[in-house]
């Protein structure tokens, strides 16, 4: 028996060691398996906020403070059910709802400026987040966040519920030069931002995409093509400065977790 | 074993010398932009008032340089230097790893260019615009295909145990970029992905954990593999427990990304399941780490010597601590305190200081003397950057320690009162020293990757110069 017939494993380890077409597929399923189990369930199971495209969609009960339950329709806002039938009627408590125009194109800049890599948005149920920043985040809020935004890093607070925290002019002086605002902060000055007209044909390109998402659109009932139409006249005039604090002031007051408290507070 | 040195084999080497200068330029160029945007933390104004190097603009570009441009690089030219030299054989394809080298720099530039300009996905290690995406799917198949099809045509009986390390990464890999970056665009540079929500949270981590899984230890492990034996001039020490490490490892190592979503919307039972997982590793990384180590057996007085074993044998010793510290932080006990802070960055550095770009540096100095066939031009300099870069990533990583635990400590603490000690923006400017501090290990270094890239500079033209004077004679 000359050396390389020498089995120093196991007769199958061996046989893998010589075939690299075997070595190959064994490697292709095991490395398969792990992500399988723990992204597939996802897509199906309750607590997901995977919208079933027919107005359903997995979710579970979350409770108010005082222990009732939060109706369904009060969690993620349904135009159908809802007294406030369009995006300009909706009102914080409705539930979670799709980006208005500027909104979106805020969000864009909000990614284009990778302020994700400072300031998370998902808030962890914890006491002191509670107190800092308010409710504990919920899937439903991020279910029409194309790229989520949860973060992974505080250098900065969490602004999952920053929406109505501070006043636009607040936020207007603090993008400008943060140090103006909050001396300690180390945050780049954004003044320049408020010189950039907002790209008013990317943002109502991107409404049309949000619609045709194969996992979580936004309905075409919400964002009807009169809807998109109507939104240039929303935007034109705009900067990106406008934008990105429409985003912010938007962000966490859509459902109402406790009658008279808004949790930003 | 006698009669098979009879011919010498002819290797494609000349792509491996240039992916292996690349890596060499990369570094600095990787570890460079991370001193900036480190000292933008520092001191805000270092800004400078330029859309184009803010903080958030900068920082997809340091994580795309070191991991995708240096880390590329040095597994690129250690995948087709092992693959020949354990297989006995040229490369499937010396074009096509051409191909694979101009293609793979062509992303890098095309990365400089884009994402200072604000063109992102949004998505950590993955913020690459869709065309280069789909560039990168082309390139890195290339890679792979000429792989697996060296190996394939091997003249040994059995494939080494790094091989299959690189081929388990070259097969993740694609799995993890078509799957995380499938997206619908808005224009030629924006685009967004089709899912949302909590399922695009755990994709996006389940690329984020493993790209740092496969890429940069799969990959590296059979760096190590190969490499640690060769300096050490010594067998790897356990066969068995090498089938063990990467079986483990490669199987294992998928299931960890949800840890990086303990306590948030993601379902609890996705989030455990990969802290539990997470703990699991820790027997096979320190298998592989102690197999590396005990290779030395019998050989550790090379250590005193031997500057570029040295690389090799810390490399190994933050592996063990970088193995040791994650799974520690994916317990939900712990993430709850760590989460969000700066021990994370920490973590993430002394493996990518300390086991990445150690393990990469004493590959890249054994290549470039057996590529160039010379001695370094400088043992001393080794030495010095030795030092220099065990030195930096402590520093670095022990301000990061600091920095992480007391800004989770100072985030969740209560007065007599049952309020909140500290506002947000206290925590701020308590993290100024050790922002500093992190600054300036990150000087030490990168001043290291430019004693290297000197070092490897001269020794190839000193070896160039050798072969000038040779080759006088001939021409004349």
């Amino acid at each position: 028996m000359s050396d390389h017939d020498k089995i120093y494993s196991t007769k199958f380890q061996d046989k893998i060691e010589r075939n690299t077409l075997l070595m190959f597929v064994m490697t292709a399923i095991a490395v398969a398996i792990g992500g399988i189990v723990e992204i597939v369930p996802l897509f199906y199971l309750p607590n997901t906020a995977m919208s079933g495209g027919d107005g359903t969609y997995n979710s579970t009960a979350h409770k108010d403070s005082k222990g009732n339950s939060i109706s369904m329709d009060k969690i993620v806002w349904n135009p159908a059910t809802s007294e406030h039938k369009t995006l300009e009627d909706w009102q914080p408590g409705d539930g979670v709802r799709p980006y208005k125009p500027l909104e979106l194109a805020g969000r864009a800049i909000y990614i284009r400026e990778g302020c994700y890599l400072c300031h998370s948005q998902m808030i962890r149920p914890f006491r002191d987040e509670k107190d800092r920043y308010g409710h504990y985040s919920i899937a439903e809020e991020s279910m029409y966040d194309h790229t989520f935004q949860w973060g992974s890093k505080r250098t900065g607070p969490d602004l999952a519920r920053v929406g109505g925290k501070y006043s636009d002019e607040w936020h207007r002086r603090h993008l400008r030069y943060p140090r103006d605002v909050v001396p300690e902060s180390v945050m780049p000055n954004f003044f320049w931002l408020e010189k950039m007209p907002l790209d008013v044909a990317e943002t109502v390109q991107t409404m049309k995409v949000m619609t045709i998402m194969p996992f979580n659109p936004v309905p075409k009932s919400i964002y009807t093509d009169a809807y998109i139409n109507g939104a240039k006249a929303q935007l034109e005039g705009k900067t990106d400065l406008d934008a990105l604090i429409a985003f912010l002031q938007g962000l966490g007051n859509h459902i109402k977790f406790e009658e008279g408290v808004n949790y930003r507070d | 074993m006698e009669a098979t040195q009879a011919t010498p084999i002819k290797y494609d080497m000349e792509v491996v010398r240039w992916f292996t200068i690349a890596a060499a330029i990369y570094a600095v160029v990787g570890t460079l932009i991370g001193v900036w945007i480190a000292s933008e933390l520092a001191w805000p104004f270092m800004n400078l008032d330029i859309p184009y190097l803010t903080f958030g603009r900068l920082r997809p570009l340091h994580t795309n340089a070191v991991i995708f441009a240096f880390g590329g690089c040095v597994l690129m030219a250690t995948g087709f230097y092992m693959v020949q030299r354990t297989g006995a054989t040229k490369l499937w394809s010396n074009g096509l790893a051409w191909f694979t080298f101009w293609g793979w720099n062509l992303i890098i530039v095309l990365a400089v260019i884009t994402l200072p300009l604000g063109i992102t996905q949004g998505k950590e290690y993955a913020e690459l615009a869709w065309p280069i995406d789909i560039m990168i799917a082309v390139v890195w198949l290339s890679f792979g295909l000429n792989h697996i099809m060296t190996v394939a045509i091997r003249k040994t009986s059995h494939i080494y145990v790094s091989n299959w390390f690189t081929m388990g990464m070259i097969v993740m890999i694609t799995y993890l970029h078509v799957v995380n970056s499938l997206a619908i665009p808005v224009s030629l540079t924006t685009s967004y992905s089709i899912y949302s929500g909590v399922q695009d949270a755990m994709i996006q981590w389940w690329w984020g954990h493993n790209a740092v899984g496969f890429f940069l230890t799969g990959g590296f492990l059979g760096i190590m593999y190969y490499f640690v034996p060769k300096q050490s001039g010594r067998p790897v020490f356990s066969y068995r427990l090498s089938v063990l490490h990467f079986w483990a490892l490669t199987f294992g190592y998928v299931w960890l990304g949800a840890h990086h979503l303990q306590y948030t919307a993601l379902p609890d039972w996705t989030g455990s399941l990969g802290a539990a997982v997470s703990l699991a590793m820790i027997i096979p990384s320190w298998g592989g780490a102690m197999n590396g180590m005990m290779t030395l057996s019998g050989a550790w007085d090379k250590l005193r010597t031997d500057y570029i074993l040295r690389f090799l044998v810390v490399s190994l010793a933050f592996y063990a601590m970088s193995t040791f510290e994650g799974p520690v932080m994916s317990i939900k006990t712990v993430n709850a305190l760590s989460h969000y802070t700066d021990w994370t960055i920490g973590h993430v550095h002394s493996g990518a200081l300390g086991w990445v770009a150690m393990v990469s540096f004493g590959a890249i100095y054994h290549m470039v003397k057996k590529l160039w066939n010379t001695e370094m031009y400088s043992d001393n300099l080794v030495n010095v950057h030795f030092w220099l870069a065990t030195i930096g990533t402590v520093v670095y990583i022990v301000a990061m320690w600091v920095s992480g635990i007391m800004q989770g400590l100072m985030w969740r603490d209560y007065d007599e009162y049952g309020t909140l000690t500290h506002t947000f923006v206290e925590s701020v400017s308590e993290m100024h020293p050790y922002y500093v501090m992190r600054a300036i290990g990150g000087i030490i270094f990168n001043l290291g990757t430019w004693i290297a890239l000197y070092n490897i500079v001269m020794t190839v033209r000193q070896a160039s110069a050798v072969r000038g004077v040779n080759a006088v004679p001939a021409k004349a």
